[in-house]
């Protein structure tokens, strides 16, 4: 199986530490800032930072639209604030997103920096038992729609989601040693010759 | 020490922070003027360090019904400072719930001897520091972010770059030392032998690493960027230039393209009068803000 190539969307953020944890996980990083550096690879990690930062930049450079359009055919995984600019919806307060992911995420939901956590979670479909989630400021996924599938929860809200090729945790698996999570991802790009048509919800 | 749950939280948002700008705000209308440009997070005080320089006084942590007034306005982190060695200013600060708090020499120092424990907290804290020495002994009091103090206020860069090579070239040449000279070099740093020993073998500091007092221009965050900076602190720079909403947006992209002269030029261009500046050969030492904290 050949390396697989993937971006991280470096903004802001740890990019650093999802570039660390997909090397772990057996792929190469690359750090992408521009439309152009999207063609060179197989899928984007969209990390965790400040969303409202993430999206200002967005816009301004004209990225949204090549990062939608890359979004039709390549996996995303976003984490924490890759997750509010991945979904479909967001509140608290309601800002712009992708819109790549049938779900609603809330912004900061449990509160402040006194307020993250990290807790060990059931995850059944990732083998080898409890997963490590580390929250940090983080959103809470209020509603998934029927194209998206709940892999796992904490306290009764989803917290690591996919649909088709893209995937969304509102935790930093890249703060944790455990590879599982990123390995799915990458999963993903083997698959994605395979069934290229996930849906778009593109709004 | 360094693994416990609590530490790695306080670091988890440091590494959140990373490649972005931490503005200074003094009321609610700056911060959304800070947010609206993309700022990862502001800093709530009382004044910018250049007024605290002009106006002298003691200058103590922000007052409580603007810091409020702060969060309750952005939806990003808000930081506040509190005075070296104030550990009770920093227990309001945490029970006011803020994100971050900032032991900071921009403020009058309450203590003359002692930091903050910032072990005993469950917010996380950020110190500034000139040298490794100094930088490896604020975390080994818990800091979970270090910052270079470079000289707040003053709208001059040679002072932040003068701490960010030292502490970089002073990681460089740990990394080539034997283990019994490290156990020299951990007596010479002032510094624990345990975190000395961690930089030698990787390279960096054990939590993430900004530069802060100076910053200006894009062209600023840019060169702080590439000696080695992780994020970039903005304090009066921005507030007191011209052109306070343009200069904000054109210091976020320079921090997210500090390798791109292209995207440099862009940011720099159409941006007013930046702060005016001081020459800090001209300043006499009591003048100074970096030399405060121990």
């Amino acid at each position: 199986m050949a390396r697989k190539r993937v971006g991280v969307l470096a903004l802001q953020g740890d990019f650093e530490a999802h570039a660390r944890a997909l090397e772990r996980a057996g792929a190469e990083a690359v750090e992408v800032r521009t439309a152009g550096e999207l063609d060179d690879v197989d899928g984007l990690v969209i990390p965790g930072g400040e969303s409202s930062t993430m999206l200002k930049l967005l816009d301004q450079e004209e990225l949204m639209e090549p990062l939608r359009e890359f979004g039709r055919h390549k996996p995303i995984f976003g984490t924490c604030a890759g997750a509010i600019l991945l979904a479909r919806e967001v509140t608290n307060p309601p800002q712009a997103s992708l819109g790549l992911m049938d779900i609603e995420v809330e912004r900061n939901a449990y509160g402040r920096q006194l307020a993250s956590r990290i807790a060990r979670i059931d995850a059944p479909e990732l083998d080898g038992g409890e997963l490590e989630a580390v929250f940090i400021r983080a959103p809470i996924i209020r509603r998934v729609g029927s194209a998206a599938h709940v892999l796992a929860a904490y306290r009764g809200d989803p917290v690591l989601v996919e649909q088709g090729h893209h995937m969304a945790a509102t935790f930093h698996p890249e703060l944790s040693a455990d590879s599982r999570v990123h390995r799915r991802f990458l999963a993903k790009m083997e698959k994605d010759a395979v069934d290229a048509g996930s849906v778009c919800l593109h709004r | 020490m360094y693994l416990d749950e609590t530490f790695r939280l306080k670091v988890g948002l440091a590494e959140m922070l990373k490649g972005g700008v931490i503005m200074d705000v003094t009321n609610a209308e700056q911060a959304v003027i800070a947010e609206k440009a993309g700022a990862s997070a502001v800093m709530a005080l009382e004044r910018v360090p250049a007024d605290i320089r002009k106006e002298g006084g003691v200058a103590r942590m922000a007052p409580i019904s603007k810091i409020r007034e702060i969060m309750k306005t952005v939806s990003i982190p808000v930081m506040a400072k509190a005075r070296i060695g104030h550990f009770s200013e920093a227990r309001v600060l945490e029970a006011l719930e803020v994100d971050y708090i900032d032991e900071s020499e921009v403020l009058t120092p309450a203590d003359e001897e002692h930091h903050i424990d910032k072990r005993e907290f469950k917010v996380p804290f950020v110190c500034g520091a000139r040298n490794l020495g100094e930088a490896l002994r604020r975390i080994a009091e818990g800091a979970a972010m270090i910052r270079t103090k470079g000289e707040a206020g003053s709208g001059n860069i040679v002072e932040a770059v003068r701490h960010i090579r030292t502490i970089v070239k002073e990681m460089k040449q740990l990394t080539v030392l034997g283990k019994e000279e490290l156990v020299h070099e951990a007596k010479k740093l002032q510094a624990p032998l345990e975190l000395v020993e961690w930089v030698a073998a990787n390279g960096k500091l054990p939590v993430p690493n900004f530069s802060a007092g100076g910053i200006a221009t894009p062209a600023d965050v840019a060169l702080v960027m590439q000696l080695g900076a992780e994020a970039v602190f903005v304090g009066s720079g921005i507030f007191k230039s011209s052109d306070p909403e343009a200069r904000a947006k054109a210091i976020v992209k320079a921090a997210t393209y500090y390798k791109d002269p292209a995207k440099l030029l862009e940011a720099s261009e159409g941006l007013g009068m930046g702060m005016p500046g001081l020459d800090i050969s001209q300043l006499s030492e009591s003048e100074l803000l970096q030399t405060r904290g121990w």
